[in-house]
């Protein structure tokens, strides 16, 4: 059993599907040689080259256009956007053309094009390098959003969103990047909108993904010492989002629980408590509860970042509050 | 000047007329209330599309704006295709679902209509990089107008296009007004055509009125893209000649007189002049000029007859398009 990290699993997945097809490339801040500010790129500037691993200006909207640009006339670009909070520079390309393009054309043109982009707090990073918009863009139909959650997940699903002819976000989480896990040598892929049950149990329903799922899994196998029986859900993409996986395990438990790290207000836990209750709410047996970060900036001192992301003890506390 | 095939003058003088006829009839109709939505006119602007895309063959791409359909007709798109999508039909270019701001046409390089101002920009940055990495000739032009000039894509765009040597071309079509904005007093420069210092890209500013001056320029242009050798940027001074979309009314005389409209119609309209120049010449007679503006206006209204034959999509078509190979 090969264990590798979920950084090296992710280059792995984008080396594997760049020695296979020539129409892909990478482009992004201080992705050449340097490697990515968080390794996101190590090693592929070596082996692929500057035609093919490119190094851009910090222009965060010229990045994602001049991908969309190449994407739409024959190639299959890679667009990394080095931080969550920087696409806030790059939401026009995305939001009003990347996103609508084959629609607004009619379908008439595809759109091969995966825009990867770090995020993650609990880096002690402050407001503007912590953030996780990915709300904002499951209210933007037109896109697919990838939260991968371990090693094994993130090469098979980064080499499926590269092989997607829709457009991708991919969120990684930068805490992730260190993490070890099972990663095989063989050749596979995820398919993008199945959710992945990482934990089967019969008392609770807890979804998650990206680092939160980390948390959730954690106080799931600890809830276990005390006879609780947490089914953990990795919805694994947040569009399309698999419901029906999220449904199944409503009807068996009856309780839900909705964690992650982006704050509360308007997130996607908020959508799916909605679509669980639209769908399923005969098989509720207690109201949903989200569990999220508080709605404020994400600040930088270690004591106040603690108390706003959800920690393990937070989620369990939660978790027995809706059992008893 | 250099000697222009008199075949490819008259191809240029048939698609300015097949703007303005285009133009005149969305005109009529949206005021008639046939039309939905909003319409930007090209009329005036000609010269800019027409010269600027003469240069440019069938696979070379362009993006355009929200006000597109003069760069659509000088690329080759089909009039009867655009009409159906102006009356949103079925069987327009976009299904019905774009509209006069997104009609795209990939099969002839158009990369679309774009209702965000200077949008157009890194995505016909990107086209031109595609182009470059597939070792093919192929150049891209970006329209934008003096707005998008001011706008921080465009300083994005040149930049990295300049920087990577991209076989782009940038066309600025300064009609002196961003809306009702006038353009000194909202940009640093007199001349657009300056900031290509900046950029370290030739920069030229010509008579965006004279269609053979903006034909020699961007043939430079496009030469020099096609070679290898990196972008330029192209300032044409031209007039728009309608307010910023159909329907402005009398809002227009808060930014322009009457009269400066007037004094641009008769002095600066760059069909009529295009036509005396080829009549003063002896390249064509006025009577076979006048016989091609006949041929054009039974195109136009084909294409008017065709539009509203058309269907209509069917309401629940509005739920297809989304993705490739749909997502449920």
């Amino acid at each position: 059993m090969r264990e590798i990290t979920f950084g090296e699993a992710a280059c792995e997945a984008i080396s594997e599907e760049m020695e296979k097809d020539e129409r892909i490339f990478y482009m992004g801040e201080d992705v050449g040689r340097f490697g990515g500010s968080y390794g996101t790129t190590k090693g592929l500037f070596e082996k692929f080259g500057e035609e093919r691993i490119k190094d851009t200006p910090m222009s965060e909207a010229a990045i994602v256009g001049f991908a969309l640009g190449a994407a739409i006339t024959g190639m299959r670009p890679i667009a990394e956007i080095m931080f969550c909070d920087l696409l806030c520079l790059a939401m026009d390309q995305i939001v009003n053309q990347v996103a609508k393009v084959r629609y607004m054309f009619g379908g008439k043109v595809k759109v091969p094009l995966v825009i990867r982009v770090p995020f993650g707090g609990l880096r002690r990073a402050a407001a503007q390098h912590s953030q996780h918009l990915e709300a904002w863009f499951l209210h933007t139909p037109g896109l697919k959003i990838v939260t991968p959650s371990t090693p094994y997940d993130v090469k098979g699903l980064l080499k499926s969103a590269i092989r997607d002819d829709n457009p991708v976000i991919f969120f990684e989480h930068i805490l992730l990047f260190q993490k070890k896990g099972y990663v095989p040598e063989k050749e596979y892929t995820i398919p993008i909108g199945k959710a992945d049950v990482k934990k089967e149990g019969k008392d609770i329903t807890l979804i998650s993904y990206s680092l939160m799922l980390q948390r959730c899994l954690s106080v799931a196998q600890n809830l276990e010492k005390e006879g609780i029986d947490v089914e953990v859900i990795d919805l694994r993409s947040l569009f399309p989002l698999d419901m029906e996986t999220i449904i199944n395990s409503v009807k068996k438990t009856g309780k839900v629980v909705i964690c992650h790290q982006a704050c509360l207000r308007g997130g996607v836990g908020a959508e799916i408590a909605a679509q669980i209750q639209e769908k399923a709410f005969d098989f509720l047996d207690a109201p949903i509860k989200r569990i999220a970060a508080k709605d404020v900036p994400v600040p930088f001192s270690p004591v106040l970042e603690d108390f706003v992301v959800p920690t393990e003890k937070r989620i369990e506390e939660e978790i027995k509050k809706m059992l008893y | 000047m250099e000697n222009i095939e008199e075949e490819k003058l008259l191809d240029m003088y048939k698609k300015m007329v097949r703007i303005r006829k285009f133009e005149e009839k969305v005109e009529e109709l949206h005021i008639k209330g046939i039309l939905p939505g909003l319409k930007h006119l090209y009329i005036g602007e000609e010269a800019v599309a027409v010269g600027v895309i003469s240069c440019l063959r069938k696979d070379d791409y362009i993006g355009s704006t929200h006000r597109g359909h003069g760069h659509l007709i000088a690329k080759g798109g089909d009039v009867k295709l655009m009409m159906a999508e102006l009356y949103g039909k079925k069987t327009g270019y976009c299904k019905g679902k774009g509209g006069s701001m997104h009609i795209a046409d990939i099969n002839i390089g158009i990369l679309g209509a774009n209702g965000i101002v200077a949008a157009n920009i890194p995505i016909v940055g990107g086209a031109a990089l595609s182009s470059k990495m597939r070792k093919k000739d192929q150049v891209a032009v970006s329209f934008f107008g003096d707005g998008g000039a001011n706008e921080g894509i465009f300083h994005e765009g040149l930049n990295l296009a300049s920087v990577w040597k991209l076989p782009a071309i940038f066309v600025c079509e300064n009609n002196f007004y961003a809306i009702s904005t006038p353009q000194e007093k909202v940009t640093s420069v007199e001349s657009i055509a300056k900031r290509a210092s900046s950029y370290n890209i030739p920069g030229y500013s010509v008579d965006g009125t004279d269609v053979l001056e903006v034909y020699r320029v961007a043939k430079e242009a496009v030469a020099r893209a096609r070679k290898g050798e990196g972008p330029s940027l192209i300032e044409c001074k031209t007039y728009r000649f309608k307010g910023h979309y159909v329907g402005e009314g009398q809002r227009e005389l808060s930014y322009r007189s009457r009269d400066e409209v007037k004094r641009y119609w008769e002095e600066k309209c760059p069909i009529k002049k295009f036509k005396n120049y080829l009549i003063k010449e002896n390249i064509f007679t006025q009577s076979f000029l006048e016989d091609i503006e006949k041929e054009v206006d039974k195109e136009i209204d084909e294409a008017v007859k065709f539009a509203e034959e058309s269907p209509y999509p069917l309401p629940e078509e509005a739920l297809e398009d989304l993705f490739f190979e749909g997502v449920k």
